[in-house]
């Protein structure tokens, strides 16, 4: 077995005039649970075409269980994929759907039969094997499309965007299940999703893609805390901005002079160096609003500008300079009293760790 | 309250089904009547239904039924059982339609598989397009046909030009077919349009992505889906290819006949209203039952799956 249950190798895919791929390299793991995370139109979903060969690479090499599949059209690849809109054949009962691959592989009927009932057991719709489509909801044909692709016992399942057309609460309940049901079937997930919150609840790795490209692969731990770009920081969670010019670099960590001449200092993060133009990002979360100043060298005076009650934390927006920042205080006590809080036009000393904060180059 | 609720839409129903309901009792199912009770009619001297009433007519088309198995090698290889004048009529009528709606199906089929795949902004045009011949008058749509086809008309003079022998075109069987294909075609173009275009490739890509080859998704994707489209198409095309007259005659010259041209005589040349009547009746009950079966194939082939 291959190192990689899926490699694409310097693979670009060109639409017209339209880069949608552009020169991506990445390996994903077997048995990993891997998702391509961007905004629309970022390639992640014509990645995922390419891989299952729907799409061919206007140039590069997509390598599946160590193979270069060249050509390969999807009928001869062993993965299979779970389509957003499910494209379960209306005509056919769930029993037909969920055996049409087996079917294409010529197994003999009894042997359909029995791995149909595996499949519907595993996703917990064995009652419905008579129903057509149409006659169930969106959970259930999810569910249908689900097994329809893992009967067949690919190298690779491929998923896109599956849980998009669900609502918020089945879509939590599906996040949990499909994570679970990963781990028992022991297969290979590739998941594409715009939603940074489902990429970072189920996903070993995650992907970020932006404009064609991949910007970073990591956990999602690697991606939350330490993006390596703007780009990502932004996209993934919430984050505070503080633009400026690098000033000196001392080890780990880099000062960097913002607007207004104020002086902050951060984990030194790729491409930092004297000089260079650079944002401080630092997490709603991880910065404290205090009343008197600690000797934290990122400690600034702050008005308050306005403040949202959320039941968990407190969001407080203030004001430093032009800046405006967010402040997440997580309420770890339990108080009726008003005056517990700031309140909008107060002053208050913002303060954050430097090994809380990341300097990225821009 | 219930009660009143249901009479109120038994009402809606009966005043949006009403007037189509009696236009069709009035001009198709009264004559329709009509023309059985005249087919059960004798002729008075004049040629005209007349009392008593009489079995003769359907009678004259069974008698002409002859049990004659007969092997002839005139063009292919031809097994008969059965031989008689109108017995031929009917298999010939049926068998020309049936070939008719087939070609028409292969012609009319990547027209629409083309039209369906077009930028939304195109496909109107193009439907636009195959309905114009529609604001000309058949007849005379028929009569440009016969001109092109004719000793001295275009492809002839054509062939002439490239040094080549000219062919007899017109007044051939071959004319006929031409002149039915060419009819039908936004017949069929229609209909298959409308079930293409609402199809969803995402099922060929749910179908290859399950190791169903092209051909595979085709059969058992594909058809099973637009078969809706198919079958109205095919039924468009066949039903009026079976009685065609005017092609008959005008492409034809009479000397292809087929069951609706000598329906037509019957009622004309011939004034034997009756006989015509009972003629027109066997050929409504046959393509009738050819359509049942059609229909139950279709969805048979549906049912077939696992």
């Amino acid at each position: 077995m291959a190192d990689y249950a899926v490699e694409m190798r310097d693979v670009s895919k060109v639409f017209g005039d339209v880069v949608a791929v552009d020169h991506v390299s990445m390996g994903i793991r077997q048995k990993e649970f891997f998702a391509m995370l961007g905004p629309s139109g970022c390639g992640k979903t014509t990645s995922l075409r390419m891989i299952a060969g729907f799409e061919r690479p206007t140039s590069g090499e997509i390598y599946i269980d160590g193979k270069a599949m060249g050509n390969t059209p999807p009928f001869q690849r062993n993965v299979n994929t779970v389509f957003q809109s499910y494209a379960l054949f209306p005509h056919m009962t769930v029993e037909q759907n969920v055996g049409f691959g087996l079917e294409m592989k010529g197994l003999s009927r009894s042997e359909i039969v029995r791995r149909v009932g595996e499949a519907l057991e595993l996703v917990r719709l064995p009652q419905m094997a008579k129903r057509y489509p149409r006659q169930m909801s969106g959970g259930q044909q999810q569910r249908v499309a689900l097994a329809r692709a893992l009967v067949n016992r690919p190298d690779v399942l491929l998923l896109d965007e599956p849980l998009g057309a669900l609502d918020a609460k089945l879509r939590k309940e599906m996040q949990i299940e499909l994570k679970t049901l990963q781990r028992e079937v022991g297969i290979t997930f590739i998941f594409v999703t715009h939603d940074q919150e489902e990429a970072l609840t189920m996903s070993d790795r995650i992907a970020v893609f932006s404009k064609g490209k991949v910007l970073q692969i990591g956990t999602p731990l690697e991606i939350y805390e330490r993006p390596t770009t703007r780009f990502v920081a932004d996209f993934i969670g919430e984050t505070n901005f503080l633009e400026g010019r690098v000033q000196e670099v001392n080890g780990e960590f880099a000062s960097v002079i913002a607007d207004g001449g104020r002086r902050f200092v951060g984990r030194a993060m790729d491409g930092v160096r004297p000089g260079v133009q650079a944002v401080v990002s630092v997490r709603p979360e991880k910065v404290q609003l205090v009343e008197q100043p600690d000797n934290s060298p990122n400690c600034y005076e702050v008005r308050v500008h306005s403040i949202a009650y959320v039941g968990s934390d407190t969001r407080v927006i203030v004001s430093l300079g032009t800046n405006h920042l967010d402040v997440w205080e997580q309420n770890t006590v339990s108080t009726l009293d008003p005056n517990y809080f700031f309140k909008p036009g107060e002053t208050a000393w913002l303060t954050f760790k430097p090994e809380n904060a990341l300097v990225l180059a821009q | 309250m219930i009660q009143a609720f249901r009479e109120r839409r038994s009402l809606r129903i009966a005043g949006l089904m009403g007037p189509g309901a009696f236009w069709l009792i009035v001009f198709f199912l009264i004559p329709l009547l009509i023309m059985a009770v005249i087919s059960f009619m004798s002729r008075d001297q004049f040629g005209f239904p007349a009392p008593p009433l009489t079995l003769q007519n359907y009678g004259d088309v069974v008698k002409d039924i002859r049990f004659n198995p007969s092997i002839s090698f005139a063009g292919g290889l031809n097994i008969r059982l059965f031989d008689g004048l109108y017995l031929e009529l009917f298999w010939r009528s049926i068998w020309l339609a049936l070939t008719s709606t087939i070609i028409t199906l292969l012609i009319a089929f990547p027209v629409a598989l083309f039209m369906s795949r077009l930028p939304r902004r195109y496909r109107n045009l193009t439907l636009f397009l195959v309905m114009i011949p529609f604001w000309t008058n058949f007849l005379v749509r028929t009569y440009a046909l016969q001109f092109m086809l004719r000793g001295n008309g275009p492809i002839n003079t054509l062939l002439r030009t490239l040094g080549l022998a000219p062919i007899d075109l017109l007044f051939t069987p071959m004319a006929v077919m031409v002149g039915l294909v060419y009819g039908n075609l936004p017949f069929m173009i229609l209909p298959l349009y409308t079930s293409l275009e609402k199809f969803d490739w995402t099922m060929i890509e749910a179908a290859n992505d399950l190791g169903a080859n092209t051909l595979q998704a085709f059969r058992r994707v594909m058809l099973p889906l637009i078969s809706p489209g198919l079958v109205a198409g095919s039924i468009l095309t066949f039903v009026p290819a079976v009685g065609s007259y005017i092609t008959v005659e005008l492409m034809g010259g009479g000397r292809t006949n087929m069951i609706g041209y000598t329906i037509a005589q019957q009622f004309s040349a011939s004034v034997n209203w009756p006989f015509g009547s009972a003629l027109a009746l066997l050929m409504m009950v046959i393509v009738t039952i050819a359509a049942v079966l059609y229909f139950r194939s279709g969805r048979g082939e549906q049912r077939a799956v696992l």
